[in-house]
């Protein structure tokens, strides 16, 4: 009997119409509205974009980046990393170190070595500031170190089989220690300080509002690419076997799928795609210091994520901005009930809203469609 | 000022009587000592001392106490209102213009040495020791002849040792290499870190070969017995510091080893404790201030209490909604401990508290001359001991224990065979809970206390477990005081904070090793 061949369902689109308008709608905002609203309306302006609402977007962009590289991992692969905020400082250190060379001679005592090398009496560079006078070797290092450092982290994890909390506990420990060795002086990074007083972007001063708004512009840049990469990622095929060893692993081997590989290529991008966010962050903000890498800093990662809702990637971005947009508005109106509300955030959202804002969303909409 | 140093004076006088016709102070003299260079006081300060008498001491005494003027070409006590001359003693008018004498801190430091000189000749047996321990110390050559003088009349045997010592410690600043040389050999019969570090600081600034080797050879003669105090030591912090890892993962592997919640807030379990000891400090220190020294013996049921009942609240509130969701609970708790942390902020300040040892846990005993168990660590490794003994006993002898077992082995059999399991979630939180409040009541007395206490410890205590094996109590104490003597014996090696790095990099291997931790349950299951 010949039986008719297999009929499979055409491939879904990236995006629907809609997505594709909404993804061009946000890149026209970041592009054009921003520079406009920030740069040409007189500060009086009922739409003016004050300089600090430009500073803390940007800041909280970066963030929506970790966000949706945590959603990456843990919504779609079921691994809860507590340690991203070791990738995230790790860009950011890379990119600092650049601009603390790029301050030159302009620094408190004058001299071609960053001013904390002065103070703890150094005479040259320590060997891992080779690369550092170079913006192209930078952006390299951006990705290369953090993707190495989680690669073979991740490889000895996932071989060994480590998942779950075990998983987080030890990523945790792994982040915990990191920022014991950036604290001491002698690694060459700044010790408690970290670096600070940048004053120069590619030879360009770094605090300008011009340079201010090329690299929020930027920054949104990345967060569109990264949004699309991720949901071309989720969709392949790739990412259906991630969604699978999330839902059940053992059968994804069964199925003659060895789960090592996707889940340590899974990890290591969303561990760049930190460090790239760290990167950006660290000349909007202007310091970078071992307390990002604190384990409280990464559990508020998957803090936003939750917040939004897991396994969407639009959530967890919203998530970042929902909980940072609030963490800035009170920390100034009332900086005692921050940490509060933040608590009483993460309680609520695991007992009320396992979908998070996007699952409330999602049910909105189903009752609305019910409705005659 | 007699009232206040009665020995020295009496035994100053004694010596006075005794030692035949001592030349007394001089006006010269005194204003030698008060006034001119730094250098040159204290050349007056060492002169003085070697034919000190009553007035002497007096004199210097004033001088330490600030209590010295300078007025006309002379050095005058005041004390209140009154001169007075220290030469006769007489009552000496003081004029408008009298001048303050001002000590640095070096001048302070050869006062002090030359009051305990002066102490090296009196009557008590525990003043001239001291004394001599002092001069030990501090050594400086142009003591010498203070040293001898003193060795020369004493009878005592033990310090007569000391002072052989502190002779041989200012003999090595001598400017006589083959002094130093004897000194070094002197200096090496004994094996304390004082003596070493005073060889160790000579060597450092030594030019003469031959002396060098002297030197280097009682260095080795010293390392070499200091060594056995040095490992002891080690050992025993290691130990100590197990303890307080055991205290503080005990409570967790109730929670999290037996119910499988990621209790991110154990930590602030334990602050509870260590608050509800400082509250008990403060209820003594006000209202029984004569039974102070117990009012840790009344903290110590009041600390379990207060996070069982925090606890018991939590499991109610929110963890029962969690069961089966690990990952769920540790962002639930991690937002209850942030919560916990803020309200402590918001009661107490976000100062640390003093929380006092009481009287009969600060000290120690001293084994060896490198080596001395402070009490209080000594308490803390017995009361681990204590708290390890009392769960085991509740796990595996009571019927709360039982029932624990039962749900966390087979839910829905134990509910059938009537066990009220949401009860026994509740109770078995409470007292992991009030396991973590006695560990902060212990915590109390060893470390800080302040809000972020418990964020200090979480990684340790999750370590702790982890590594020992989730729900295997005996893998805790082995994981506890393996990670506490190794992490000290590291700390000697790399100091403390690579010897941290060191356990953390050590736990991961570890972990890659054996995933199960040291005692892996033992099952067929695939996962």
């Amino acid at each position: 009997m010949i039986t008719s061949p297999l009929q499979l369902p055409a491939p879904a689109p990236l995006f629907t119409r809609a997505g594709w308008s909404a993804c061009a709608v946000a890149l026209l905002a970041v592009c054009a509205l921003a520079p406009v609203l920030n740069l040409w309306l007189p500060a009086g302006s009922l739409l003016h974009l004050s300089d600090y609402t430009v500073a803390l977007l940007g800041k909280i962009m970066c963030y929506a980046i970790c966000a949706l590289a945590m959603d990456l991992i843990w919504g779609y692969t079921g691994i809860l990393s507590l340690g991203h905020g070791l990738f995230f400082a790790l860009g950011g250190y890379v990119m600092g170190m650049y601009l603390m060379r790029q301050i030159g001679r302009d620094g408190n005592y004058q001299s071609a070595l960053p001013d904390f090398m002065v103070f703890l009496d150094w005479k040259a560079l320590p060997w891992h500031w080779a690369l550092s006078d170079s913006f192209a070797a930078t952006l390299v290092l951006i990705v290369a170190v953090p993707g190495l450092v989680a690669w073979v982290f991740g490889y000895f994890a996932f071989r060994s089989r480590i998942k779950g909390v075990y998983f987080s506990i030890i990523t945790q420990a792994m982040t915990y220690a990191a920022m014991l060795l950036f604290f001491r002086n002698e690694t060459g990074f700044g010790g408690n300080n970290g670096f600070t007083d940048f004053k120069r972007i590619l030879g360009q001063p770094i605090a300008t509002q011009n340079m201010r708004m090329l690299l929020f512009v930027l920054t949104g840049l990345t967060l569109l690419g990264f949004f699309v990469l991720a949901r071309a990622l989720v969709r392949s095929k790739f990412g259906l076997v991630l969604q699978a060893v999330r839902d059940a692993e053992s059968r994804v081997m069964f199925s003659g799928y060895a789960p090592l590989p996707y889940k340590l290529t899974i990890w290591t991008i969303s561990a760049m795609m930190c460090a790239v966010a760290g990167a950006l962050y660290v000349p909007q903000v202007g310091i970078i210091n071992p307390g990002e890498m604190s384990p409280a800093n990464s559990i508020e990662i998957a803090i936003w994520a939750a917040v939004g809702g897991r396994a969407t990637l639009i959530g967890p971005i919203i998530g970042a901005f929902i909980v940072n947009g609030a963490k800035s508005w009170l920390t100034v109106a009332a900086p005692e009930f921050w940490l509060y509300f933040l608590g009483a955030l993460f309680i609520a959202v695991t007992l009320f809203l396992p979908g998070g804002v996007m699952g409330l969303v999602r049910q909105c909409k189903n009752r609305l469609g019910a409705w005659p | 000022m007699p009232r206040r140093f009665p020995l020295l004076w009496a035994s100053l006088a004694l010596w006075a009587a005794t030692a035949g016709p001592a030349r007394a102070l001089t006006a010269g003299q005194a204003l030698a000592m008060a006034a001119g260079s730094t250098d040159e006081r204290v050349a007056a300060v060492q002169q003085a001392v070697l034919d000190a008498d009553e007035r002497t001491a007096a004199f210097l005494q004033a001088l330490a106490d600030d209590a010295v003027q300078l007025a006309a070409g002379k050095a005058l006590i005041v004390r209140g209102d009154q001169g007075q001359d220290p030469v006769t003693g007489a009552e000496a008018p003081l004029p408008e213009d009298a001048e303050e004498i001002i000590n640095n801190n070096r001048m302070r430091g050869e006062i002090d040495t030359a009051l305990a000189g002066l102490a090296l000749l009196g009557q008590d047996p525990a003043r001239r020791l001291a004394a001599a321990q002092a001069l030990m110390r501090a050594p400086d050559a142009g003591r010498l002849a203070l040293l001898d003088k003193a060795l020369a009349q004493e009878t005592h045997a033990p310090i007569r040792a000391r002072l052989e010592l502190a002779r041989a410690a200012a003999m090595l600043g001598s400017a006589d290499a083959s002094l130093r040389r004897a000194a070094a050999q002197t200096l090496s019969a004994s094996a304390t870190p004082d003596t070493r570090r005073l060889l160790n600081e000579r060597a450092a600034l030594e030019d003469d070969a031959q002396v060098q080797a002297a030197l280097q050879a009682a260095l080795r003669a010293i390392d070499g017995r200091l060594a056995w105090g040095e490992r002891l030591g080690a050992l025993f912090s290691g130990i100590s510091l197990g303890s307080i890892l055991l205290l503080v993962a005990l409570g967790l592997a109730i929670t999290y080893g037996l119910m499988g919640v990621i209790n991110m807030a154990h930590g602030e379990l334990m602050m509870i404790g260590a608050y509800a000891t400082f509250a008990v400090q403060g209820v003594f220190r006000q209202y029984l201030p004569a039974a102070f020294d117990w009012y840790l013996v009344a903290a110590l049921p009041l600390a379990f209490a207060a996070s069982a009942l925090v606890g018991a609240v939590l499991e109610r509130g929110v963890l029962r909604f969690l069961y089966g969701r690990p990952l769920e609970t540790l962002l639930a708790t991690w937002g209850i401990s942030l919560v916990l942390m803020q309200l402590v902020r918001t009661l107490f300040g976000a100062q640390n508290v003093g929380v006092e040892n009481p009287a009969w846990m600060s000290g120690g005993v001293q084994l060896l001359p490198n080596l001395t168990l402070p009490y209080n660590r000594l308490v803390i490794i017995g009361f681990a001991l204590a708290v390890l003994l009392g769960m085991g006993w509740i796990i595996a002898r009571t019927r709360l224990g039982l029932w624990v077992r039962g749900v966390t082995q087979n839910r829905p059999i134990a509910a059938c065979m009537g066990v009220n399991t949401a009860r026994i979630d509740t109770l078995a939180f409470a007292l992991g809970s009030g396991i973590a409040g006695l560990a902060g009541c212990a915590l109390s007395q060893v470390g800080n206390v302040g809000p972020d206490l418990g964020q200090n410890y979480i990684v340790d205590a999750f370590m702790v477990v982890v590594l020992g094996g989730v729900g295997q109590l005996a893998g805790t104490v082995y994981a506890a005081l393996g990670l506490g003597v190794l992490g000290k014996f590291l700390e000697g090696w790399a100091g403390a904070v690579l010897a941290k790095i060191a356990v953390l990099v050590f736990i991961i291997i570890f972990i890659q090793k054996r995933p199960q931790g040291i005692f892996a349950a033992k099952g067929r299951s695939f996962e």
